[in-house]
């Protein structure tokens, strides 16, 4: 056998690495990697040419190691690289058990399934469902000695991203439940069941496809927190099918809040609330907190305490919630439960869980009804707090306390709790309302600073120097920043066409936009005084008035011109570092979706013949700025163009004013009437050699001041979901936020064509 | 030719609350003869200001609410044919700067940039305004001055106003007012209940911040005026918002969903 030859002599370790002989591996290594490398650290890709070596010597042939080097990737971009030694505890099971054949299926879907769950607690619980369903349907029909696979599982793995788009973890535990209960022992009917082709399967899908899945509505609640609250969170979703004893609370920290992943409609009496707006309720619950509780140590309180505490503290921050909208009080009524007075027997049980409850049901809702005296006092005395104004943790935990003291039994102590009606479950756990000064973790993170090597050391033309904006001197720092100017390295062009193709639907429809747009040769404008023609109907209409004794209208003429149209456009991509990591909710980089939109808009704007350039820029201090054509305006858009933009690279810091400042040194030049700087970006300025991050900021903004200057109209696209706290200090109004960047390919083309529309 | 300066006086005092030094700032400019742009987002109170300014300062205003298919005669004049030959008729900038009236060019940059120069002669030392088809060089009269507005918002390329233009004018960059100074606005415009002022604040809020994130604009005070009015009128507040906050705005439906939200948790 000949051995296989790469070009870099990388590519050929890695496939030493993998060490196999199969074919049609060998046709699709160099782009597996080529993906694998974008996603995956180093170590990320040592263990997954491991784990493909692993897969490939397992005897099934080349599917499983097929199905792995192209699934992986995306799958780990979704749920993270650490999950590889999961995934392949899975394969192992599946491996030693008779179901080796199931690893294919389950391979070929991972990057579906990894998409959908989102994060790897869910993963962990698909898992569970999957190896349970494997193990009870294996080699048990007819009491037959022989074991025999599971007849369902591979065609399960097949439909499960289909599943997973319709069902909660939950209502996929109970759907499967429903198949291995009734067709175990059924080989043929578990495989329609397994397949969703029986009738009964589709009416189970049907029956547990209720509620409301958050990735569903996740813009909605994202709208929600900025526009009621003014808050930007990571959203993360959970399962609540596994834990039985434990349920899942939400909960948040510093990397976000923590929600189940379905909520179902809930029913009080008459009143019905969505489960978009028990989302809503547990997201404001949670908002509350971050606004207006301030930590407490907790070692030196009491699980009883610290529980009185926390209801209080709920309370308090419920009320604070229903000043903001008071519509959410009906929300959070219908949804807190009515403990009994007297479901509570303290001679045998625990009740200060039900005494809290009731508490805590009263406080918010006035017609309670409660008769309890300490109750009630309580109620008075926390509104009585409360109409002093917002009040703060510490004094509502001295009133809990009062209360637990004032009300404690001996019974409190007993192992018997009563939870019946005690469980308020839009509430968070509130982790974050204790501080333990024991265990204090204060992880430092350290930034590892990066340098450029020697071998990268730039060769050709001398750099360009440009000043840099002080704010606090008030001054420009002459000649602060070199820029280095290049030509992009090129790679295939025929990539980019396959990228319009991808999108040849939303072309089509850019299409009609731009039709609508594009130059007519010769406009005719009608109703002038003073033209080259005569407009006859108008002429006449002028006589008539004219002859009738009524003022005619003396704008008889007309005259063309040939179309306005007069624009130069400089598109200027951020090609920072950042760009590599994934779009959220998305199995591409931003990079990737940025250069699908660069195409869009290069295609759109060539149609429209407007003067156009793309340049990408980095940098990597002060020193280094790094200018990369892509594109200039003498060029067509053509095979060098787009060869240079597939080759598009992703690395170091964002040196904006600067990248700006020469980028519009050539705008300037142009002749148009209209110039245009698109800058897309994904973060805010920002270099290893500058830690006041304002500088760069206001260096940028500045940029945008000489721009505007010299006529030159800047706007920024911004991808960076937390951009609203500098980006309208750099552009002014002219930007835009795309907050789900997996539409970028269409946004970028039609913000472009409002702009100059 | 005379015209009665009387018709364009601002006569009776138009409610106008102030967000800052505006007013002061204004009668600076005025006294100088600067002439002043007001910019800001639509439906903020520019116009309202121009013309409470021209009531306090006892000045006649010429309003011309610019387009696209103005032309320069649209603002300076024209001939007219009559029975027994031509008649020039002034154009309301020529009117303006010959009775010494502010003459209030609104939303300037919806008029085409050939449109837009016949007023820099105007603006600078000169103060002059050449009518070239009658042959007559008209110097202004000292009380005119010259106000433009202009909303930054409609973030066009196209809709931009030149550097040479923009460099004339010393400049208001408004916006929507404060939450209490907005409820306060809606109170006295309209009647409403303060208290039912503040929630409609607090839906537009909403609105503002979304801008950015699927709303170009957020809601206006006009439309904020507009809710009151409808409210004071008996309307269903929840219906008010709805068609006089929401639907004028977006066709967004996850937008629309939020908004919709915000305005029965606001109201109940
Ligand atoms: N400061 C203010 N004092 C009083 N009323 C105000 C004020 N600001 C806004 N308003 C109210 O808002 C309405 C809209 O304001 P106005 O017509 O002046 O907006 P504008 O900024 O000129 O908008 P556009 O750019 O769309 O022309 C006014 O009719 C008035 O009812
Ligand atoms: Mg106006």
């Amino acid at each position: 056998m000949m051995e296989t030859e790469y070009q870099h002599p990388l590519m050929t370790a890695y496939w030493a690495q993998i060490d196999t002989h199969f074919k049609p591996v060998e046709a699709v290594f160099e782009d597996v990697m080529a993906e694998a490398l974008a996603i995956l650290t180093r170590d990320g890709i040592n263990a997954y040419l491991e784990a493909a070596r692993v897969i490939g010597k397992l005897g099934r042939g080349v599917e499983p190691m097929l199905a792995f080097l192209e699934e992986w990737p995306s799958a780990a971009n979704a749920l993270g690289e650490d999950a590889l030694p999961e995934i392949m505890v899975v394969i192992h099971r599946m491996q030693k058990s008779p179901n080796s054949k199931a690893i294919t299926p389950f391979l070929q879907t991972l990057a579906p399934v990894a998409r959908r769950l989102h994060s790897q607690e869910r993963m962990r619980d698909y898992f569970d469902i999957t190896l349970d369903f494997m193990v009870r349907t294996t080699g048990s029909i007819h009491g037959h000695h022989t074991t025999f696979p599971s007849p369902g599982l591979p065609h399960f793995f097949a439909q499960a991203p289909f599943l997973l788009s319709q069902l909660s973890l939950m209502g996929l535990k109970n759907w499967v439940e429903y198949g291995i209960r009734n067709y175990s022992g059924h080989p043929e009917r578990q495989t329609d069941y397994f397949t969703v082709q029986s009738a009964d399967s589709r009416a189970v899908l049907q029956r547990e496809r209720h509620g409301t899945l958050f990735m569903d509505v996740e813009r909605k609640l994202d709208l929600y927190l900025r526009g009621l609250w003014q808050a930007s969170e990571q959203l993360v979703p959970y399962s609540t099918a596994f834990d039985e004893l434990r349920r899942p609370v939400p909960y948040f920290d510093k990397l976000g809040m923590r929600i189940p992943d379905v909520y179902d409609d809930a029913v009080d009496g008459e009143i019905h609330i969505s489960g978009l707006d028990r989302y809503r309720a547990t997201l404001a619950h949670m908002v509350g907190h971050r606004r207006w509780t301030t930590p407490l140590i907790a070692d030196n309180w009491s699980p009883f305490q610290r529980m009185a505490v926390e209801f209080f503290e709920d309370s308090r921050v419920e009320t604070l919630l229903c000043r903001e909208y008071p519509g959410l009080k009906r929300i959070f009524l219908a949804l807190h439960p009515r403990p009994l007075e007297n479901a509570c027997d303290p001679e045998t049980t625990s009740c200060l869980r039900h005494r809290m409850a009731m508490l805590s049901r009263a406080l918010l809702d006035p017609e309670h009804g409660y008769r309890d005296a300490d109750l009630l006092t309580y109620v008075e005395r926390f509104h009585a707090l409360m109409a002093e104004g917002e009040s703060n943790t510490p004094d509502i935990a001295t009133l809990a306390l009062s209360y637990v003291t004032k009300t404690r039994r001996q019974s409190d102590q007993y192992a018997k709790v009563h939870f019946d009606d005690t469980v308020v479950d839009y509430r968070d756990d509130n982790r974050q309302m204790w501080l333990f000064i024991e265990e204090s973790d204060d992880e430092e993170m350290f930034e590892k600073e990066k340098k450029r090597t020697p071998s990268e050391e730039h060769t050709g033309l001398p750099p360009r120097h440009y000043p840099e904006w002080d704010y606090k001197s008030l001054t420009y720092r002459p000649d602060w920043v070199s820029v280095y100017e290049g030509l992009h390295p090129k790679g295939n062009p025929t990539d980019i066409d396959r990228l319009l193709e991808k999108h040849s639907a939303l072309a089509k429809r850019l299409k009609r936009i731009l039709d609508l747009l594009k130059p007519q040769d010769k406009v005719r404008i009608r109703y002038q005084e003073e033209g080259s023609e005569l407009d006859l109907d108008v002429a006449i209409r002028s006589l008539i008035d004219f002859k009738g004794g009524a003022n005619p209208d003396p704008r008889i003429n007309m005259s063309h011109r040939t179309d306005g149209r007069d624009i130069a456009v400089m598109l200027l991509l951020d090609l920072s570092e950042s760009l590599n990591e994934k779009a959220v909710g998305s199995e591409q980089t931003i990079l990737e979706l940025s250069q699908e939109a660069v195409t869009l808009l290069a295609w759109a704007v060539e149609q429209l013949g407007d003067a156009f350039a793309i340049a990408g820029f980095h940098s990597n201090t002060r020193h280094d700025v790094r200018y990369l054509h892509i594109k200039g305006y003498g060029e067509r858009w053509g095979d060098d163009a787009k060869a240079r933009l597939a080759a598009m690279q992703a690395a170091y810091s964002t040196r904006m004013g600067a990248a700006m400042r020469h980028a519009a040194h050539y705008l300037a030049a142009r002749p148009a009437d209209k110039k245009l700087m698109l800058v897309l970006t994904d973060g805010q300025p920002s270099d290893i050699d500058t830690h006041d991050e304002h500088l760069l900021i206001e260096d940028a903004r500045r940029a945008v001041q000489e721009l505007d200057r010299d006529g030159i109209f800047t706007y920024c696209i911004s991808l960076d979901p937390k951009a609203d706290d500098y980006v309208s200090n750099i552009f002014g109004r002219q930007y835009t936020v795309i907050d789900n960047i997996q539409r970028l390919p269409e946004k970028l083309p039609e913000l472009f064509l409002a702009l100059t529309k | 030719m005379t015209t009665d300066k009387d018709q364009y006086k601002v006569h009776a005092e138009p409610y106008y609350q102030a967000q800052g030094k505006e007013v002061q700032l204004y009668e600076a400019a005025y006294r100088n003869r600067l002439p002043v742009m007001v910019k800001g987002p639509t439906g903020c109170g520019k116009s309202r200001f121009v013309e409470y300014m021209a009531w306090k300062l006892n000045k006649p205003l010429i309003t011309v609410a610019c387009n696209e298919d103005m032309t320069a005669s649209d603002l300076v004049g024209r001939y007219l044919l009559e029975a027994n030959g031509t008649r020039w008729l002034d154009g309301p900038l020529t009117v303006a700067a010959r009775i010494g009236a502010i003459c209030y060019l609104d939303e300037i940059v919806e008029a085409r940039q050939d449109t837009t120069v016949v007023i820099h002669p105007l603006t600078d030392h000169r103060r002059t305004l050449p009518l070239d088809k009658k042959g007559e060089l008209i110097n202004a009269h000292p009380d005119f001055q010259l106000v433009i507005s202009y909303n930054p918002g409609y973030q066009s390329l196209m809709k931009d106003l030149k550097q040479s233009t923009k460099q004339r004018f010393t400049a208001f960059d408004f916006d929507y007012p404060d939450a209490a100074l907005e409820a306060t606005i809606l109170a006295k415009e309209t009647g409403l209940d303060e208290a039912i002022a503040s929630k409609l604040v607090k839906i537009g809020q909403t609105a503002r911040n979304l801008k950015g994130h699927g709303l170009d604009e957020g809601i206006s005070t006009r439309l904020l005026v507009y809710a009151a009015t409808l409210i004071k009128d008996g309307v269903d507040p929840l219906d008010a918002c709805r068609m006089a906050l929401v639907r004028p705005i977006t066709d967004d439906a996850d937008i629309r969903e939020t908004l919709d939200h915000a305005i029965d948790a606001t109201f109940s």
